[in-house]
């Protein structure tokens, strides 16, 4: 448990709110487009996310050794091989189930 | 007396820990929520898709009641060093008003949802929305469980080592729940309404 200062959930609060707004602000405009559009919302909630854990929950902040950093890391490792390979695999039997067209 | 202040310090950091392994093992579950939704939120079953179905404003009102209530719930913990009793107080049940709000707008949209017929067993792309969004909002409701439960005993029995300890988890919990929620509303109500 460590000291938390104001200005740093301040900071966090209005960080957060700022790239809410702007990728709500993004779609609601109609700005987006495509694949791009999906990486462009997916950083923006990656940076919101990054400054929420660095600034609320102080992760990596702790005095050494990290653990609370470790099992984070550790977390985002297997979230990421289970996430991704469990879609890659679902695109790919998606793929090879699809019904055959007719008439070709 | 020295032993005793470490002995506490020593509970006081394993049971954190403790509970921030547990917080980690609820971002698998998030995260395999969201990969059932990214496989079926397309699978509408001939019926309405996502843009079809939600609004962009209702849940940015649901974004910044969340927010707001983790920004507060940051601000309640900072009356406890140095130890401020109403300050902790006055700021959890703002955070707990704030978090029934966001209840209270989830439901509604669910009941909306369901009254014209758009449930969970409508669809694939339904079911894993109600799944992944309901998960959230159960996890919202025991936090809100919780802080009817703990905010009494620290009103009756003071800031203890012990209440500190588990305002503190549950200051954690709070702002977990929002750092999901970034990611429901950028994934499910942003990305749905490309």
């Amino acid at each position: 448990m460590q000291t938390i200062k104001k200005q740093q959930i301040l900071l966090g609060f209005i960080i957060s709110a700022i790239l809410t707004l702007v990728s709500y602000y993004l779609v609601q405009q109609g700005w987006l487009k495509g694949k791009s559009a999906l990486y462009i919302l997916g950083a923006f909630a990656v940076a919101q996310a990054f400054a929420q854990l660095t600034l609320f929950l102080q992760l990596g902040k702790e005095t050494s050794p990290k653990w609370n950093l470790l099992t984070f890391l550790f977390m985002l490792a297997i979230l990421v091989i289970v996430v991704s390979g469990s879609i890659w695999i679902m695109i790919s039997i998606n793929y090879n189930l699809m019904p055959a067209m007719e008439g070709m | 007396m020295t032993q005793s202040l470490e002995h506490t310090k020593e509970i006081e950091e394993k049971t954190v820990f403790g509970f921030w392994v547990y917080l980690m093992t609820d971002c698998i579950l998030f995260g395999v929520l969201f990969a059932v939704y990214a496989v079926l939120c397309k699978n509408t079953f001939g019926g309405p898709s996502a843009k079809e179905l939600f609004s962009l404003p209702l849940a940015l009102g649901e974004s910044a009641v969340l927010l707001i209530s983790s920004f507060t719930s940051g601000l309640a913990m900072i009356g406890t060093k140095p130890e401020d009793k109403k300050k902790v107080l006055f700021w959890f049940i703002v955070t707990f008003l704030l978090g029934v709000a966001f209840l209270a707008m989830e439901i509604f949209e669910f009941v909306h949802l369901i009254e014209r017929g758009n449930g969970w067993h409508k669809s694939g792309f339904l079911s894993a929305y109600f799944t992944l969004v309901g998960t959230h909002g159960l996890h919202i409701a025991f936090g809100l469980l919780w802080m009817i439960v703990l905010l009494p005993s620290v009103a009756i029995y003071g800031l203890t080592a012990e209440s500190i300890r588990r305002l503190f988890c549950l200051k954690l919990f709070w702002h977990f729940l929002d750092v999901v929620w970034i990611f429901l509303f950028t994934v499910v109500y942003l990305m749905g309404a490309l």
